[in-house]
């Protein structure tokens, strides 16, 4: 543990607030926050599955609470997060092949994340309603 | 005098030969997620209106299951090392990154097992 006077001596690396918002800044932060938030999302799916293995009455209770206006726009947000931080996960793969690291892929990779992740769950949503899933 | 010998004063001091080993996993749970990410979707909306019985018989069928499994088992790995990465670049008082990293696995764990029993309960229909 470094003590007072020895932090005092040391620069220390600049951290989030010192940098200007820049979309390539936004989609790294956007990544981390949205496994974050994942980590404790994933909660639904093995509360869901928790639910089907305790019997029909269970099953029925767990469907009537995400089929709440709080409960959609939980899973909304839950398919969202998924959706996003799956293409920025792709985003690092490609970065960890050495390519698309240049300012202009950069650019493009963090606008691509963002639109590609909002479309992607409004045409899941879509087939979701299409599909009759806001019927009951 | 000099009781250790010229071995045991290097041995440790090199690499530990796993310094990249849950980078390495983090790589190979993130490509696996991919399709599991898109199957998990798809069963979603296959299963949307499903019955009861419906949905029971999906998740136990043959390749439904073990495949749910291997979501479980990916994201919850996937999981554990973001979650200790994020602990130890924000959490820096010991006491308190020790007791998150150590909750970090109990949480992971207890996740992992009771959505793995979950689906096997449906599996073997007891």
């Amino acid at each position: 543990m470094a003590d007072k006077k020895t932090r005092a001596d040391r620069p220390l690396s600049p951290h989030l607030q010192v940098y200007r918002l820049s979309m390539t800044f936004l989609m790294s932060g956007f990544h981390r926050a949205t496994g974050f938030a994942l980590y404790f999302g994933m909660a639904i799916p093995a509360a869901w599955l928790l639910a089907v293995a305790s019997g029909s009455d269970w099953f029925e209770l767990a469907n009537s609470l995400i089929n709440t206006l709080p409960g959609r726009f939980i899973l909304f947000g839950y398919s969202w997060g998924l959706i996003h931080h799956m293409l920025g996960g792709v985003r690092h793969l490609i970065w960890d092949t050495g390519r698309g690291l240049d300012l202009v892929s950069v650019e493009i990779f963090a606008r691509a994340t963002l639109i590609g992740s909002i479309a992607l769950t409004l045409a899941v949503w879509l087939a979701a309603f299409a599909l009759g899933g806001f019927q009951s | 005098m000099k009781f250790r010998t010229p071995l045991s004063k290097v041995r440790g001091l090199g690499a530990a030969h796993d310094g990249t080993g849950e980078f390495w996993i983090q790589r190979m749970t993130s490509i696996a997620s991919i399709p599991l990410t898109l199957f998990l979707i798809g069963s979603s909306l296959y299963l949307i209106g499903a019955d009861y019985n419906a949905v029971r018989g999906y998740i136990s069928s043959i390749f439904v299951a073990p495949a749910l499994i291997l979501v479980i088992v990916v994201f919850i790995w996937h999981m554990y090392i973001g979650m200790k990465e994020i602990l130890i670049d924000y959490v820096h008082a010991p006491a308190l990154k020790f007791t998150a990293l150590i909750l970090n696995m109990f949480y992971t764990i207890f996740l992992g097992l009771i959505s793995v029993y979950a689906i096997l309960k449906l599996s073997f229909g007891v």
